[in-house]
């Protein structure tokens, strides 16, 4: 992406194709288009907002933020590799209620956190298995994951608040290092090792390469059925981290939490670039995706906007990332031979 | 039937044609598919068309079913002109109906549904199911299918029957010509022989048929009289009986091996680096043995559906083989999974690059370090600029016309995309390499490149394997040539002494010399 060479002449080519015209779009990327947005919308509340820009609000801002970006590039993995998981929301309840079950119970909290993290995992092997080597659609298993995952909190809590937690525990989520949230800390780490993961390794590419045809990557040699198991347990484990999050920022095993949280991560991941079709997305994108809901959120309670509202505006937005793929991708088809 | 003095022979007495097709002429792009072509279809009669692949058939099928326009030439139907526009739908409302090789039916839906669609009874939307039942009976009565049921789900039915539902389908518009596309390539003997009879019923009901095959024994059983196509232009056409097996295949062949080629190398003596024993790919009731050397090529030749890409996807371990082993340079390698393939050091550039090869999302670059990854990673992280130097350098051997090789792969001409695949095994340590139809979509000019190419790499010490339909291709490229037969290997024959017409003679009769073809 860091190229910015506009057009390459004809004198400069070998024979053959013709010359390419490097658009604004090819540069900055749908993530790019995403980024822009976030640009204009801060713009936008910063005028219209005196308490917009204040630390008080971009901290909280930052915590809105934390738990939905975070499950959001696990999505993004998925949907990367023409998958998609329903199971996060009821991922974050099932994780945050064990975690919390576990401290009631005496567990110490690197334990407790632990164990929430590895059910978050398992559910996420489980979906990965089903989905590589059964071969049954991701779709449907995680439909049914996400029933049977939020089945169980309600099993383990008995639809009860899970409460008090220790201070500990509630520190991880509340606390700040230097003035900033650790929550926005943590999920900025989060999406940077993602990022990496993605970009700078092996597995990274294997992820982009199934996405774009899986039957062409398998044929090359990559371990498909592998890398599909890998991105729904990766899912899981930030889902997991996500609902360890949300119990410790509230205090307590909400057994209702995360859900319809699998439907704000799909859509940050669009509003952030990624084709549901696979292969087209990135980390921060899906970050970015996230910020921009959180923020349309943020500031339409501080502008006193009715929140129905701003569910139409998310709509839209989604609606409008979508369309202009379909616009570019067009574009980009006419171009080419 | 008797012949009428001045009528072309095999022409039936006072019959007009249904459709007469005058100096046809369609180019795409540069490439020139279809050059004054003519050709006259009768009530009555079978006319067969013959000729290579590539020689033009399935542009002028095309064409006169209204799937393509042409670019200059007269259309008659019923002496009346066709303006250049013809849809399909018009031609379907003019009587022209076709059958393909590649079915067209819904197979989730009942034969009922299937031979009604687009004219369903209905009553207020509602679809009226007797009415359904009553009208597919009708249209399978025609054809003596009283024993297919019109409720029977269609993906259900074994594929002789579903070609049957097509025709049945097609022959419902009431069309007066039918065009049959390579219709038995699917089918057993017995299925294929049954289906001739029926095609010779609807000529004797005064139906005029296209019928297109590879199969010469077909044309000899079937056809009243055949056109042969060679490189977009007529180059015969006349009677069936005016024809022997051999002058037949000297029609539709007739063209020099020319300079494309390069010259073979020095093949290796000693042991074949890929030795391939007792392998049976899925479904096949054959077992296959190829011994390659490093620096040879070995052609695979035989006729569409002969099981020559099941060989090459079996060998890779694409498909799970149902027995037999395949060694590399006297290593056996685990068969089924490509992964091990790729390990042993062999490598698959497959016939159909789109769905089995292309990564299209991704860049050229990644396009082609894909199976090397591991190699050029370490621990699992990729260095961009250790994957350019190890891609880019063999890339540029290639000769890869692109602009940057970080632009997509779906940018590039198929030539070009057929490098870039090439590439991605180049950039391995594979040393077996199986090409199926390596030059299929690809340009003329291209071709030669690669041709070249794939010649280099022999030299190089790599063992390869190619399948071709294009006889002049493998004659040109291979050393020896293993003709398959129905999934059964009926010769294998040094390329020095081979001709066209020995492999297609071969090919489509198992036989190696000339027959009496004529009945």
């Amino acid at each position: 992406m860091a190229q910015l060479k506009l057009v390459v002449r004809e004198n400069d080519l070998p024979p053959g194709p013709r010359p390419r015209v490097i658009g604004w779009s090819e540069v900055v990327g749908r993530e790019g288009g995403g980024l822009v947005v976030l640009v204009v919308l801060f713009g936008a509340l910063a005028l219209a907002s005196d308490s917009f820009l204040t630390s008080g609000n971009m901290a909280n801002l930052a915590r809105q933020w934390a738990v939905f970006g975070i499950i959001a590039i696990g999505e993004l993995l998925v949907i990367l590799t023409k998958g998609i998981d329903l199971s996060v929301g009821s991922v974050v309840g099932l994780t945050g209620a064990v975690a919390a079950q576990l401290l009631v119970a005496g567990f110490p909290i690197p334990l407790a956190v632990l164990c929430a993290a590895a059910a978050g995992v398992g559910i996420g092997v489980i979906n990965g298995v089903l989905v590589a080597y059964a071969k049954l659609p991701p779709f449907i298993v995680t439909l049914g994951m996400m029933g049977a995952a939020r089945g169980l909190v309600l099993v383990i809590t008995d639809a009860n608040t899970i409460q008090p937690l220790p201070d500990g525990f509630s520190a991880i989520a509340n606390d700040t290092l230097g003035g900033v949230p650790n929550l926005f800390l943590i999920t900025v780490v989060l999406i940077v090792i993602t990022g990496f993961l993605l970009r700078r390794t092996v597995f990274g590419r294997y992820v982009y390469a199934t996405g774009s045809n899986a039957e062409s990557a398998r044929l090359s040699g990559v371990p498909v059925p592998r890398v599909l198991v890998a991105v729904y347990a990766i899912s899981g484990l930030l889902a997991g981290i996500g609902g360890v999050l949300l119990a410790s920022r509230l205090g307590a095993g909400v057994p209702t939490s995360g859900e319809s949280y699998e439907l704000d991560a799909i859509a940050a991941c669009v509003i952030g670039g990624a084709s549901l079709f696979g292969a087209k997305g990135s980390a921060l994108g899906a970050a970015a995706g996230a910020l921009i809901t959180s923020t349309l959120n943020n500031g339409g309670n501080l502008l006193g906007i009715n929140s129905f509202y701003l569910q139409i505006a998310i709509g839209v937005l989604i609606l409008l990332a979508v369309a202009f793929d379909q616009v570019q991708g067009r574009l980009q088809a006419r171009r080419s031979p | 039937m008797t012949e009428a003095a001045g009528a072309p022979a095999g022409t039936p007495v006072g019959t007009e044609p249904i459709i007469r097709l005058t100096g046809l002429r369609k180019a795409f792009g540069g490439t020139v598919a279809l050059d004054g072509v003519s050709l006259e279809l009768r009530p009555g009669e079978v006319h067969c068309l013959a000729g290579e692949n590539g020689a033009g058939k399935s542009t002028l099928i095309r064409i006169l079913t209204g799937a393509l326009r042409r670019d200059a030439g007269d259309y008659r139907i019923d002496g009346r002109p066709m303006p250049p526009t013809l849809g399909p739908a018009a031609a379907r409302a003019a009587g022209i109906g076709a059958v393909y090789q590649e079915l067209s039916l819904l197979p989730d839906l009942s034969v009922a549904e299937n031979l009604l669609m687009g004219r369903l009874p209905a009553r207020l939307g509602v679809v009226d199911r007797a009415s359904l039942r009553d009208g597919a009976a009708r249209k399978l009565a025609r054809l003596n299918l009283d024993d297919v049921d019109p409720g029977a789900v269609v993906g259900e039915l074994p594929t002789a029957t579903r070609q049957l539902v097509e025709i049945a389908r097609v022959l419902g518009d009431d069309p007066r010509v039918i065009v049959f596309d390579e219709p038995t390539t699917a089918l057993s003997g017995e299925e294929a022989e049954a289906l001739l009879g029926r095609i010779k019923g609807l000529r004797d009901e005064g139906v005029a048929v296209l019928y297109v095959t590879h199969r010469l024994e077909e044309m000899f059983e079937i056809g009243d009289r055949v056109t042969v196509l060679r490189d977009g232009a007529v180059t015969r056409t006349g009677a069936m009986r005016e024809f022997t097996e051999d002058t037949l295949i000297a029609a539709m062949v007739g063209r020099t091996v020319d300079e494309l080629y390069p010259t073979a190398g020095a093949v290796a003596e000693g042991t074949p680096l890929l030795r391939v024993r007792g392998l049976r790919p899925p479904g096949s009731a054959h077992e296959v043995d190829l011994d390659v050397r490093a620096g040879e090529i070995v052609g695979i030749a035989g006729l569409l559906g002969a099981g020559r890409s099941e060989l090459l996807r079996a060998i890779f371990g694409a498909d799970v083989p149902e027995a037999g082993t395949v060694e590399v340079a006297g290593k056996t390698v685990p068969t089924g999974r490509p992964r091990d393939a790729v390990r042993a050091g062999i490598g698959l550039l497959s016939e159909d690059r789109k769905e089995l090869g292309l990564l299209p999302e991704l860049t050229i670059r990644e396009n082609a370090s894909i199976a090397s990854l591991r190699g050029i990673g370490s621990r699992g992280l990729l260095s961009r600029r250790a994957e350019a130097e190890r891609v880019d350098e063999v890339l540029d051997g290639l000769r890869l016309r692109a602009g940057s090789y970080d632009q997509p792969v779906s940018t590039l001409s198929g030539g070009n995309q057929q490098k870039v695949l090439l590439a991605r095994w180049l950039v391995t340590d594979v040393r077996v390499l199986l090409f199926d139809e390596p030059t299929k979509g690809v340009d003329v000019g291209a071709k030669a490149e690669l041709y070249t190419l794939i010649g280099d790499l022999a030299a190089r010490g790599f063992a390869i394997v190619v399948v071709s339909s294009y006889l002049p291709e493998l004659l040109g490229l291979a050393e020896e040539i293993v003709v398959l037969r129905r999934g059964k290997v009926v010769g294998a024959l040094p390329a020095a002494g081979a001709t066209e017409e020995g492999l297609l003679m071969l090919a489509s009769t198992g036989r190696s010399t000339g027959s009496d073809g004529t009945a």
